[in-house]
């Protein structure tokens, strides 16, 4: 069951520095970005209007989406700019030892994907 | 000569020249007779070293033009060494037999560089950094690959070291103490400052000897004390300075390492006063303005008559002016008995400040990686301020919201300019009376910022601050990540040699960048460097990651590059071919002759423009968009010009390169205008035997109808007019900036002036540039073959999932 929780994405040297790649897991598109030896995950969509949050430019930490330039902490996954309280939601990732990024599964995938294995 | 009394200032440096600005205000009746034995008009040394950097010109660091000389009716004998002065018989002579009368005489002859007792120092390519003659002399030497040694790791060693580097000299500094400035700083700030100067390329050895400089009449090496033999093309020496006192002593005044002066800067005789570095006054001597021009000050006071004046020795502060390296340092070094020393160390972010405390009092600050809060260490020096209740705050200030707040904490009597002596309330009296509302007026008036300029933000806050009608000069900043315009970053980027969008923002902003300012400084480092810098795909907004306008479902659009609006049968074909394949949403005929495929997805892209066989049309970026044609003389019964020969190869001349905004251009055969070239960027308008070239028009958010830049004959002379326009518009808008905004604000005439009239060597070497980048622009869409990164422009797909043994 262990297994589930983390999805192997890829070496690491397939996101450039300050750049995001959108990875299909499931039903869920995931934005991972490449900080610099550091990467973080977040849903792949701008909460202003849909817009594919891993073709924004990298700023600090935060992402800024193309499309309006909504302003999204990498982190926390907080709208930054505009000051609105909303959230995108993040995913924890990792690093192996042979340079792959493993993301963790979205808890919704999780729950399909038991249910496939349960029946 | 009339009933005036004569005056005489041997010496036409700062402190020189500063002190006959201060006799002026008095409105003394004294005939004024100044003489400079370099051959230069009054200059600020101080800045020599921005001369070297390439920061400054030599204009720029003029103090005094012959203008001013001459609208105050002051003698000037420039090129005149006095070579004796007769105390007596109240004469001057000069080297060359002329002998002048004085009622009063100021010796302002200053300080000359120390030349250590090297063996070989007369040798060819050995020369100290001194004068302008020097600073001349190592520009010409400093190139590509000259192998240059400064000797002194001083404040004017590294200058020097710094600006030689710039001009792409390999640079050595030799310091004979354990560490670099070790009379401002101590050892730890001065191993921080090795750092800082090591990672900008430049070699330092500290507690090293210079034994001799060989070589065979020029210098060809210099062996240390060790026996180490250094190859060596140029050595600069920065050993220090010596007051130029023995022309005094020959005359018999008082002089010990300086020319003696009491509080009234007067020497030992009733008549004869000195001021500036040859002087000495209560056993110190002086090496930095601030004391200089306040001599100035007083000496002119007291030839006023005005008997309560004083000199005092004040504390003094040291601020090296390398870009990128922020030191400062300010009374005492080290704790003496009695003191207590307060610290702070980030080795990884390279910061430590150090303060000394005497009685709760400061007494001396060292400040290496950020010297932001020099302004407030400097008060609390000066005023003795008992720091009892600041002791909590004494490294890290309350962060202060209002940005106005910091110059609202400032008192009236606290100096702003350290070297030319202004208070901030002498400024702010000076902006009430005078009105004052830009930099440039202030600088004029109160003379503040136009020493070191380091005060240049808080003269400019204060201005802010307090003038009703202040008005920025020069544009307001990038960002909010940078302290600077995009103008300033420009011209940092050049003289700084920064070939990196990273490197700009890590040395000049927060070191995080935004949206805004990583675009910009991507195309401006693309722009000056012409290829030869660091492509930093991340800085890019998508569309230039991509090569496609996203559009607002995620997906892209694709136009091919279809000159002067001219297509066929076969490339219509394999459109309607590529369309339906890809089952793209919408095929659209666009505003500029061409054709929109939109819809497409990302991961289409390569395949697509491969399909096509057509090249970028750039109809996503800031670059050259296209060139909208009529048919001319080629179909139409009206048509003057052959508009289609003209506006393709026009396109052929300026595709695949970016400009500082988008840029639109057409060309029509008549006046008729089909192709509506006068409301575009440029446009050339064909009339019988002749074509107008028109720059600046507008047909979008504006409306505005082109200036015509030049009229010409043949198409040829219409194209490079257009290339002339083009390429100054790529090297002086700011970023976003649309041609009729620049041409507004740069004005039609100046514009002409720096093109299409400038000398032909001017204009050649705006079109070598405009060539040598258009060499290396290449049509983007040849990424689907050669893909700048392997993920340039696929959705990763998760990997085969490992085996539950494999998995942690």
């Amino acid at each position: 069951m262990h297994k589930k929780h983390w999805i192997a994405i890829g070496p690491t040297t397939h996101i450039p520095v300050r750049e995001g790649r959108a990875v299909r897991v499931g039903t869920r598109e995931i934005a991972i970005f490449n900080l610099g030896g550091r990467f973080v995950a977040i849903d792949n969509q701008c909460p202003h209007k849909g817009g594919p949050l891993c073709d924004g430019i990298v700023a600090g930490t935060a992402v800024v989406c193309p499309l309006h330039g909504w302003k999204i902490d990498l982190a926390a996954g907080n709208v930054v700019k505009p000051e609105v309280p909303v959230c995108v939601e993040t995913f924890r990732t990792r690093v192996d030892e042979n340079g792959i990024v493993f993301v963790e599964r979205p808890s919704r995938e999780l729950a399909l994907e038991d249910g496939e294995v349960a029946a | 000569m009339s009933g005036s009394k004569q005056l005489v200032v041997i010496g036409n440096g700062m402190a020189g020249v500063a002190f006959v600005e201060q006799l002026l205000k008095h409105r003394l009746r004294y005939e004024i007779t100044i003489f400079g034995d370099e051959t230069h008009v009054n200059y600020n040394r101080i800045l020599l070293s921005s001369v070297l950097a390439g920061e400054k010109s030599i204009e720029e660091i003029e103090l005094n033009g012959l203008e001013w000389y001459q609208k105050n009716g002051i003698r000037l004998q420039l090129g005149v060494r006095i070579v004796k002065i007769d105390p007596q018989g109240k004469t001057v002579e000069g080297e060359d037999g002329s002998r002048t009368r004085f009622d009063k005489l100021v010796i302002a002859t200053g300080s000359s560089a120390v030349v250590p007792p090297i063996p070989g120092c007369e040798k060819d390519g050995v020369s100290v950094f001194r004068t302008l003659d020097d600073t001349r002399w190592m520009m010409q030497r400093a190139a590509s690959g000259v192998r240059a040694i400064v000797i002194g790791g001083g404040l004017l060693g590294l200058e020097a070291a710094r600006g030689l580097q710039l001009r792409g000299a390999d640079v050595t500094v030799l310091h004979l103490a354990a560490g670099l400035m070790e009379r401002q700083l101590d050892l730890t700030a001065g191993a921080y400052l090795r750092a800082k100067i090591e990672a900008l390329g430049i070699r330092v050895r500290t507690s090293c000897a210079t034994k001799e400089i060989c070589g065979d009449g020029r210098v060809e090496a210099v062996r240390l004390e060790n026996g180490e033999l250094l190859a060596a093309d140029m050595v600069v020496i920065a050993a220090g300075i010596r007051p130029n006192a023995e022309i005094a002593k020959q005359a018999g005044l008082a002089v010990n390492r300086g020319i003696i002066v009491d509080d009234r800067m007067r020497t030992s005789h009733p008549d004869i006063y000195a001021v500036g570095e040859c002087v000495e006054h209560d056993g110190q001597t002086f090496g930095l303005v601030a004391p200089l021009i306040e001599q100035g000050k007083v000496l002119a006071s007291v030839l006023a008559g005005n008997a309560e004046v004083a000199f005092r020795t004040s504390i003094t502060a040291t601020k090296l002016k390398i870009m990128g390296v922020d030191v400062f340092s300010a009374g005492l070094t080290e704790a003496k008995a009695g003191c207590e020393e307060v610290r702070f160390e980030d080795p990884a972010l390279g910061i430590y400040k150090k303060l000394v405390l005497k009685n709760n009092r400061l007494a001396g600050v060292i400040l290496a990686g950020d010297a932001s809060d020099s302004h407030r260490y400097m008060e609390w020096l000066r005023e003795g301020t008992d720091l009892t209740a600041k002791r909590r705050q004494l490294l890290f200030p309350d962060p202060a919201p209002d940005h106005g707040a910091s110059i609202a904490q400032m008192p009236d009597s606290e100096t702003v300019c350290g070297c030319m002596g202004v208070t901030k309330g002498a400024i702010i009296a000076a902006i009430h009376e005078r009105g004052i509302c830009t930099m440039s007026q202030l600088k004029e008036c109160t003379r503040a910022s136009t020493g070191c300029g380091s005060c240049s933000h808080a003269c400019e806050s204060l201005l802010k601050a307090v003038a009703p009608g202040f008005e920025e000069e020069g544009k307001k900043t990038i960002c909010k990540c940078f302290p600077f315009s995009y103008d300033q970053l420009r011209d940092i980027a050049r003289s700084q040699q920064l070939r990196s969008v990273q490197q700009i923002i890590e040395i000049y902003g927060n070191g995080q960048g935004c949206e805004i300012c990583k675009p910009a400084l991507s195309y401006m480092v693309d722009m000056l460097w012409c290829g030869e810098h660091e492509e930093d795909r991340s800085a890019r907004f998508i569309n230039d990651r991509v090569h496609a306008n996203i559009q607002n479902d995620g997906s892209f659009s694709v136009v091919p590059r279809i000159r002067g609006g001219v297509t066929s049968p076969a490339e219509l074909r394999r459109i309607a071919d590529v369309a339906e394949k890809y089952n793209v949403r919408m095929v659209k005929i666009t505003g500029s002759q061409r054709i929109d495929l939109l819809g497409v997805k990302k991961a289409d892209l390569p395949k697509i423009w491969a399909d096509l066989g057509m090249p970028s049309g750039q109809a996503y970026t800031k670059g050259v968009r296209m060139v909208k044609t009529c048919v001319g003389t080629t179909f139409c019964r009206f048509g003057t010009q052959d508009s289609i020969a003209a506006g393709v190869e026009l396109e052929r001349r300026l595709e695949n390169l970016f400009t500082p905004h988008k840029l639109k251009m057409a060309a029509v055969g008549c006046p008729r205008n089909c192709a509506e070239a006068t409301v575009k960027d440029i446009g050339l308008v064909g009339n019988e035997g002749s074509w107008q070239v028109v720059v600046g028009g507008a047909a979008g958010k504006t409306v505005r109808r082109a200036d015509l830049l030049v009229t010409v004959e043949t198409t040829q002379q219409a194209i490079e007019a257009a290339e002339l326009f083009f390429q100054y518009y790529r090297e002086n808008a700011n970023y976003l900036e649309r041609t009729y905004d620049f041409v507004e604000r740069v004005g039609i005439e100046k514009i002409r002036r720096d093109t299409v009239y400038a000398p032909e060597n001017v204009r050649r070497a705006i079109l070598d540039r405009l060539r040598k980048s258009k060499a290396i622009a290449r049509d983007a869409w040849l990424e689907r073959d050669e893909p700048a990164h392997p993920t340039q422009f696929i959705q990763i797909e998760p990997m085969p999932q490992p085996l539950p043994a494999a998995a942690p």
